[in-house]
């Protein structure tokens, strides 16, 4: 442990040495990164301009408004938005709930034993995880229409939870896998059951992975678009994402209006990625990039 | 037997609800004759499918997922390597440009199609606004570039690409921090110039991350709809339309025919789905 703990660090600190180049070339490469950032953030910044802009300056060819409004989020106070983002507050709740709910067991199992039918279980999750609701539309929508299920938010959550277990199951098995057993064993000496051993040492170890999973089946099942269009038919039922596209549908489209429920919709998702950043590429290529 | 299923029974049942009920759906639905309100009338045979190979709309649609799924994979994948090798190095404020590059991949796909045809009005957008400022365009009332395919694909390509571009380049990231700085010295030390140390020794070693993410990006951009939707709902005609967006607005009017179309998407998909897991050495990771 020490061992490895000490040569990570030597790499690390031979890693934050910077490159020997000319000083000229790693202000042009820095300040190239920089002008990229941007551009990456750009849409998101120009979503925010436009919010606030006036309803009067919304034809002007002016790049900045010249004052700043903030009816347009008066108005979404006031408007059916707000029962709107509740729908998907709810679906992308229930949804990660759900997830966790059932990746957590199916992980740890399959981390800690080997049963027969481990392997066909894991290629399934595999199989699974490639598996997009947008090929399988159709589908979705029969079953959900043969079995009452069009219109409400327990069939989102059952279809987010659904497509978004796979990642889940991934990443959890490979935190608990790198969890070594002697440390539940040494607890299971110590009077734990299995269940708590499980509960008061595997879990908390395994909190960066719960937490990756947790962001990931709710940020995914909070943006969702399609199946949400598909399934609900009465703005009650319709999550953000779906009231914000019948915008527009509108004959005069009320930009700063709806990029204030934009707004509203895109940045907690993109600070709440930033937590998670590095360890989603890991488990959407499920490992096979070490 | 019964132990295991205790664990993995929730997951199995999860799976077998939300994800395999649809798949024997769609083929069964494939087969049926459904009217317009939904209720069955009776087996149709591959009635669906003959109808949807007679579409007039069915070859330019297919020829169009082709441009669409080729173009935005090959142009994502050799951006990515770029910005991969630009990000990979140490330098202030690193951290915050990482950040703000995973903002399209954050974002809802949704959210950022909107403000790009926002940006893309034809009247008060901000690339015709620049345009006017820089003296490049004329009149601030010009054609609706979204109004006709060969100007409206491109900027749908360009969306594409954008939202692709922060995983693909992380996933070459992660392949970057796996090759050790001694291949590197020593490609210097041996008097190769940069790159043809890149082309030899760079790339090869990144293989595994461009191939995994090139696998998953084709299925991604394969089964996109929202940058399309958004921006054109495909149109005019179907002039912009992917099977996906032509299996969506097929399901509107005859949802047998859709299904035949969403059978032949799920084929491809499964396709690419066992590659996929050829390509990934599956059988290392789980064991």
């Amino acid at each position: 442990m020490t061992t490895t703990l000490r040569r990570a660090n030597a790499s690390r600190a031979r890693h934050r040495r910077y490159p020997e180049r000319p000083p000229w070339r790693t202000v042009a490469l820095t300040a190239a990164t920089y002008v990229i950032g941007f551009i990456f953030i750009f849409p998101y910044l120009y979503m925010i301009i436009t919010s606030l802009r006036p309803q009067t300056e919304l034809q002007s060819s002016a790049i900045l408004p010249r004052h700043f409004d903030f009816s347009a989020y008066r108005a979404l106070l006031s408007s059916g938005l707000l029962h709107n983002l509740l729908i998907t507050v709810l679906i992308a709740g229930g949804a990660t709930v759900l997830v966790l709910l059932v990746a957590t067991p199916a992980a740890y199992y399959s981390a800690r034993f080997r049963f027969r039918g481990r392997l066909l279980f894991l290629v399934l999750v595999l199989v699974t995880q490639m598996m997009q609701p947008a090929s399988l539309l159709v589908g979705i929508y029969r079953q959900y229409y043969v079995i009452g299920g069009l219109n409400t938010v327990w069939s989102l959550i059952l279809v987010n939870a659904g497509f978004n277990m796979a990642f889940a199951v991934w990443i959890l098995t490979a935190y608990f896998g790198s969890i070594p057993r002697e440390l539940e064993e040494a607890a299971m000496v110590d009077g734990y059951t299995r269940l708590g051993a499980l509960r008061r040492v595997t879990l908390p170890l395994a909190g960066p992975g719960i937490v990756t999973a947790l962001i990931f089946t709710f940020i995914a099942a909070w943006n969702e678009f399609l199946v949400a269009l598909t399934l609900t038919s009465t703005p009650n039922k319709q999550p953000l994402t779906v009231a914000i596209n019948n915008f527009l549908g509108a004959y005069s489209i009320a930009w700063q209006n709806l990029f204030a429920a934009s707004v509203v919709a895109t940045i907690p998702v993109i600070v709440l990625f930033a937590v998670i950043e590095r360890k989603v590429v890991s488990g959407l290529t499920a490992g096979s990039i070490k | 037997m019964l132990t295991p299923l205790m664990w993995i029974g929730p997951a199995l049942a999860l799976i077998g609800f939300a994800v395999a009920w649809p798949v024997v759906s769609m083929f069964h639905t494939a087969f049926l004759r459904v009217n317009s309100f939904g209720l069955v009338e009776g087996g149709s045979g591959f009635d669906n499918f003959r109808n949807l190979f007679a579409d007039q709309a069915f070859v330019g649609v297919v020829e169009r997922s082709v441009i669409w799924v080729v173009s935005v994979v090959v142009i994502t994948t050799v951006v990515s390597l770029g910005l991969a090798q630009l990000f990979k190095g140490r330098f202030p404020g690193r951290r915050a440009t990482r950040w703000a590059m995973i903002a399209p991949w954050a974002a809802s796909v949704l959210m950022t199609a909107i403000v790009f045809k926002w940006m893309l009005n034809p009247t008060s957008g901000l690339f015709n606004i620049l345009g006017h400022h820089l003296g490049l365009v004329g009149s601030l009332n010009r054609a609706d570039p979204l109004g006709q395919a060969n100007t409206a694909f491109p900027w749908l390509i360009f969306v594409a690409v954008f939202v692709s571009l922060p995983f693909t380049t992380y996933a070459i990231l992660a392949g970057h921090s796996s090759i050790p700085e001694d291949v590197h010295e020593a490609a210097k030390v041996d008097g190769a110039s940069p790159w043809h140390a890149y082309r030899t020794v760079t790339l090869p070693l990144l293989r595994p991350a461009i191939v995994v993410a090139t696998l998953i990006n084709i299925m991604n951009v394969f089964n996109s709809f929202p940058i399309i939707w958004a921006m054109t709902h495909g149109q005019p005609g179907y002039s912009t339309a992917t099977t996906t967006v032509f299996m969506y607005i097929l399901k509107g009017s005859d949802i047998g025919e859709s299904a035949a179309m969403s059978v032949i998407n799920f084929g491809i998909v499964g396709l690419f789905t066992i590659v996929f897991l050829a390509a990934s050495g599956w059988r290392a990771e789980v064991e």
